[in-house]
């Protein structure tokens, strides 16, 4: 496994210098990519945390908060996720068998989700904004406790649903804006024939990531929406 | 013992024996282990140090002996935290009948309230012989109450009631400190306490300005505040009836049981809806910021006051039903 | 393997480009290495000044040096100075990255792009940490409890929390790149049960890094968010618990302490076994011990709120789980002092470091066992016994961990050997200017000295004038290498391949190495610390 010039003329420019074949290469790329999202989920776990805790302590409060988001938009956000998992999913297979245009088109398709989702994500706050349901200083909150309409909500308490909401879906929309960009560059990559069966770890790090990132908003949406919408 | 050889502060409370007991033997096994080591090293590396004609004996390890110094460090361990639970347990469970004395603590001085209505800043002074409970809380961030002459420590927090507890054993001055970090003058936010022989402590009761016990003031306050009208103890108002309330389980009506104690009462004061009694509807008014800590303390002190009736035997936790409404439908 | 003067002939790592553009842009490990070497010691002097500064102000009762907000942000900032900018990289991105490619016989790490952005991410922290040291500094203490830090500080909290945050990002890419290393680059015959007890260690403090870190960054971020907007999640004021953001800090900040520790064991294990001549004893028990330590690490970070105002029946669990992490450790020690039995010892710079440090962490490891017992905690938690504690571990164990490595490793770092006389000596000083600096702050503690206090009351003057005095040596004793390890590269004895005859990969290769380590990928075929095989080396002083 030496660097003998028999080995060097047998992979193309994608393989960096210090791995000792593509394979490794390629196991490598996919490991770290594993282990980052291990990370990510440490880090969205603390405020999963802290959502838990206070959902626990402030019960009504939380819930009442909660049914002043808009269900509609955030059911729509959900189905433009799964359909863009989707477009990734078919992408990692079209670079598989090598179709290039269907890889860029699914691509594409996938970057135009995203941003329909952070679209419709941005109108969403631009509601709660208008509600006045931004924490800081302009936070308002006026509804009665549930089963008692003569008595009010504790603002400060569901001031801190607001914060989590905006701290989580804020973290995952960054997220998402990355991802975009990740595929701006994967887009342009396919674009130029970069992609071939045997060599696109792009892609298939890439459909991880926003995988993932789908997989973080499959948790939000529940916790943060559906919380008492049974009742 | 060795009061004069300056290891550790005085002994002044019934834990102050117990923990330096722990203390001391944790130093002994820590010597032993240490100079157990040490000495190994010292032969080890003495008598195999590097000599021409001599090579390093390879040696893989031996099972047996890391599992018995696994095995005999564990057991060790295990003994320790036995011993140190029994000694925090002692520590966090004030016994009953203890004299109850309110602290509230703020950036930087120490505020403590005696039932009697005696109030002290910085200082504090109690009885030999007697168990004294502290209940305290803080203004705005968090400090800790911490007497080293009774090896005692609590954090003190904003937003609720924590305690601590001691049993003074010798009269004297010692010092207290705040022992978590609070800002500017953290190191400036000290005092003392001063021990005195029982004789001693009544008269210096009976000295202070006779401004009315701390359950009195919060008589006063109960009534200021309109309090009464709503939680009447002749009828049934259209707030719980408090007096008996103190220490018994409260049901709520979402259908969770609580106990009344000192941050449940702060609670229902400062945030009324967040725990509504079975049967009552949530109209209290919010009193968060129209009654200082102080005044929270006296409230409490007198709607503790309000358990002792005329018979004077206290009576045991029991579910109370503060009502003789039908409970609502729960949803 | 004999190397010609530094410059001639041969090519190596360091001599292969010149130029800034060279080092800024470099994707090799050991460059980055380097980097990392210059950086931490700059923070490293800057945390050790603020330190030189809280021992002066102590050394009177009165507070009489500095106003009591200035000696609020000198023990924050050193605080966070010395954890976040000095001792969770030091091991792991200076000696770490330098060394695992070449322990397991790799030409890099698996992502020498993403390693050279943790050195930026590392600099870009390190430079807000600077403005925010020059601009008003930050007097929270570097564990930032709420609601002062969100509420009450008038300093530069979102700064410095900003700072730590990207800094964190370093830390958590650094443990991602040796985890991957390890799994996917080993070279040919070399299993894992073959490999250097420094890449098991670094790879438990790599998962440490991975899992925590991240919690961390979340934590500061809500603060600084708190902070900006006037939220109230750990705001009792505003409806939120500050013993939340207590949990989430430390469910971090204890495993940090393992990440500071483990890379010292780490050095540890190759030194001792290198000034044995011997395979360390119990090297199954060694490599599972450091596993261990990682994952019960994460298991008792609430013995830091033992008095916070937590349940007793928690305080219970979480004080029989630290007595539980405590065996491992014990373990290392014994297996450490066991190798010596029966070996060939010497008494080199590094092997005296290494004596130190065996010392150093027992001690301070034997008075976790005083704060993790309950009733005894309650009497000595934030006092100066738990600073005493704390500075044996990270001091007396990791800093004494990080210059023996440095001494052990600088051969084949620079190619040329440090004066060894005076790398005695700086030991020596160092051995007694800790001790003298931190021992009498366990009986300060005992009698009750809270910590974070810029005044005092008279009685416990004497001690603390002692500790100062014995900070003055310690600080000389850090100088000393400084110096002679600039000297060494310019006038140091040209080191050979393996100087000391010590065992493993990177003792096969030439000192400096070459950019791609190794002019041929090796086989291993051979176990680890296989020292029977090795000749004695005559750099080795027996005597001098």
């Amino acid at each position: 496994m030496s660097d003998s010039p028999v080995a060097v003329e047998q992979h193309g420019p994608e393989l960096l210098h210090h791995f000792a074949d593509a394979e490794q290469q390629r196991n490598a790329a996919s490991l770290g990519m594993w282990i980052f999202l291990g990370t990510e989920i440490m880090f969205f776990g603390g405020m999963f945390c802290a959502y838990l805790i206070y959902r626990l302590a402030y019960y009504n409060e939380f819930a009442v908060a909660s049914r002043t988001l808009s269900l509609p938009i955030g059911t729509i956000n959900t189905a433009v996720l799964i359909c863009s998992s989707l477009t990734v999913a078919l992408s990692v297979r079209a670079a598989q068998l090598g179709k290039q245009k269907q890889i860029v088109v699914l691509l594409v398709l996938t970057l135009l989700f995203g941003l329909a989702f952070l679209g419709i994500k941005g109108y969403e706050w631009r509601e709660k904004f208008v509600e006045h349901h931004v924490p800081g200083s302009s936070f308002s909150f006026d509804e009665p406790m549930p089963g008692h309409p003569e008595a009010k909500i504790d603002p400060r308490h569901a001031q801190i649903f607001f914060s989590l909401y905006f701290a989580m879906t804020g973290m995952h929309a960054l997220h998402m804006i990355i991802g975009v960009g990740i595929f701006g560059v994967l887009i342009f990559m396919a674009w130029r024939g970069r992609f071939t069966p045997e060599y696109h770890t792009p892609v298939e790090i890439g459909g991880l990531y926003w995988h993932f990132v789908d997989i973080v908003w499959i948790y939000l949406f529940p916790l943060l929406y559906l919380i008492d919408r049974h009742k | 013992m060795f009061d004069n050889l300056p290891l550790w502060p005085a002994r002044a409370s019934t834990t102050a024996g117990s923990v330096d007991a722990l203390y001391i033997f944790l130093v002994a096994l820590s010597l032993f282990v240490s100079v157990a080591i040490f000495t190994m090293i010292c032969i080890f590396a003495l008598r195999y140090r590097r000599r021409k004609g001599r090579e390093a004996e390879q040696i893989e390890g031996s099972t047996i002996l890391e599992l018995t110094w696994s095995a005999i460090p564990l057991a060790i361990f295990l003994f320790i935290f036995a011993w140190g639970a029994v000694v925090y347990f002692k520590e966090r469970t004030p016994p009953r009948g203890a004299t109850q004395i309110y602290v509230v603590a703020k950036q930087w001085m120490w505020k403590l309230q005696h039932e009697e209505g005696q109030r002290e800043i910085n200082e504090l002074h109690v009885p030999v012989g007697r168990d004294v409970e502290m209940i305290m809380t803080s203004q705005d961030v968090i400090h800790s109450f911490y007497v080293p002459a009774f090896r005692i420590k609590q954090d003190v927090l904003p937003g609720r009631y924590t305690t601590l507890w001691f049993h003074a054993t010798r009269s004297g001055t010692y010092h207290l400190f705040c022992a978590e970090y609070c800002g500017t003058q953290h190191s400036g936010m000290i005092g003392q306490v001063v021990v005195l022989e029982p004789a001693q402590y009544e008269a210096w009761l009976s000295g202070g300005l006779a401004s009315g016990s701390l359950a009195s003031n919060g008589q006063n306050i109960f009534q200021q505040l309109g309090c009464v009208t709503c939680h009447r103890s002749d009828t049934q108002g259209r707030g719980p009836n408090l007096v008996g309330l103190f220490g018994k389980r409260v049901q709520l009506e979402d259908g969770r049981t609580v106990i009344a104690d000192e941050n449940y009462v702060r609670e229902s004061i400062l945030n009324p809806s967040a725990k509504i009694v079975s049967g009552f509807k949530p109209i209290m008014p919010v009193f968060q910021g129209l009654v200082s800590e102080e005044q929270l303390n006296a409230l409490i002190a007198y709607i503790k006051s309000l358990n002792q009736p005329p018979a004077g035997a206290a009576a045991t936790p029991s579910l109370v039903s503060p009502s003789t409404k039908p409970q609502e439908p729960k949803e | 393997m004999a190397t010609a003067a530094f410059g001639h002939e041969r090519e190596h790592y360091l001599n292969k480009e010149y130029g800034i553009r060279s080092w800024l842009l470099t994707t090799d490990h050991k460059r980055i290495a380097l980097l990392y070497l210059v950086s931490i010691t700059f923070f490293f002097f800057i945390g050790g000044f603020l330190a030189l500064l809280i021992r002066l102000e102590l050394l009177t009762p009165a507070g009489d040096l500095v106003q009591a907000d200035t000696y609020n942000k000198l023990f924050t900032m050193h605080g966070q100075i010395m954890v976040f900018f000095f001792l969770i990289p030091s091991i792991p991105a200076v000696l770490g990255n330098f060394l695992v490619p070449l322990m397991i016989g790799a030409k890099d790490l698996a992502f020498p792009r993403i390693n050279l952005l943790s050195w930026y991410l590392y600099i870009l922290g390190g430079i807000l940490m600077l403005h925010v040291l020059l601009t008003g500094g930050v007097d929270t203490g570097w564990t930032f409890y709420t609601p002062f830090s969100t509420a009450f500080s008038n300093t530069k909290v979102i700064e410095a929390g900003v700072a730590i945050f990207i800094n964190g990002f370093s830390s958590i890419l650094t443990g991602l790149n040796f985890v991957v290393t390890i799994h996917r680059m080993r070279a040919p015959g070399m299993t894992f049960s073959r490999l250097p007890l420094f890449i098991w260690a670094h790879y438990a403090t790599s998962i440490i890094q991975l899992l925590g870190t991240p919690v961390l960054a979340i934590t500061l971020l809500l603060v600084v968010f708190e902070r900006a907007f006037n939220l109230g999640i750990f705001d009792p004021n505003r409806g939120g618990d500050p013993l939340l953001f207590q949990h989430l800090f430390w469910f971090y900040s204890h495993p940090a302490v393992y990440i500071m520790i483990l890379p010292a064991m780490a050095v540890e294990s190759e030194v001792v076994a290198c000034f044995a001549r011997k395979r360390i004893f119990g090297y199954n028990f060694v490599a599972m011990s450091s596993i261990a330590i990682a994952v019960f690490g994460f298991l008792v970070w609430a013995h830091h709120m033992f008095v916070a105002g937590i349940s007793l029946y928690s305080a219970l669990i979480f004080s029989i789980l630290s007595y539980l992490v405590a065996v491992p450790s014990a373990i290392k020690v014994f297996n450490w002092t066991a190798t010596m039995y029966k070996g060939s010892v010497s008494f080199t710079t590094p092997m005296l470091y290494a004596f130190g440090f065996i010392g150093l962490f027992t001690m301070g490891g034997l008075t976790g066992l005083f704060l993790a017992a309950l009733g005894l905690d309650v009497h000595v938690t934030d006092t100066y016994f738990v600073i005493a504690h704390f500075h044996y571990i990270m001091v007396g164990g990791a800093v004494m961990g990080y210059l023996g490595g440095l001494h052990f490793w600088w051969p084949k770092i620079s190619g040329r050997m440090y004066p060894e006389a005076w790398g005695r000596l700086a030991a020596l000083l160092v051995f007694i200017g800790f001790n003298l600096t931190f021992f009498p702050q366990f009986i300060l503690g005992y009698l009750g000295m809270p910590r974070r206090y810029w005044q005092y009351p008279p009685e416990f003057q004497v001690l603390n004038v002692l500790s100062t005095a014995g900070s003055t040596i310690l600080a000389v004793g850090y100088l000393l290498p400084m110096v002679y390890f600039l000297w060494s590269m310019r006038y140091g004895k040209i080191a050979d391949a393996n100087p000391w005859g010590a065992a493993g990969l990177e003792w096969m290769t030439s000192s400096p190495p070459p950019t791609f380590n190794f002019d041929e990928t090796p086989e291993v075929t051979w176990e680890a610390y296989n020292y029977e095989h090795i000749p004695a080396a005559a750099e080795v002083p027996v005597e001098r």
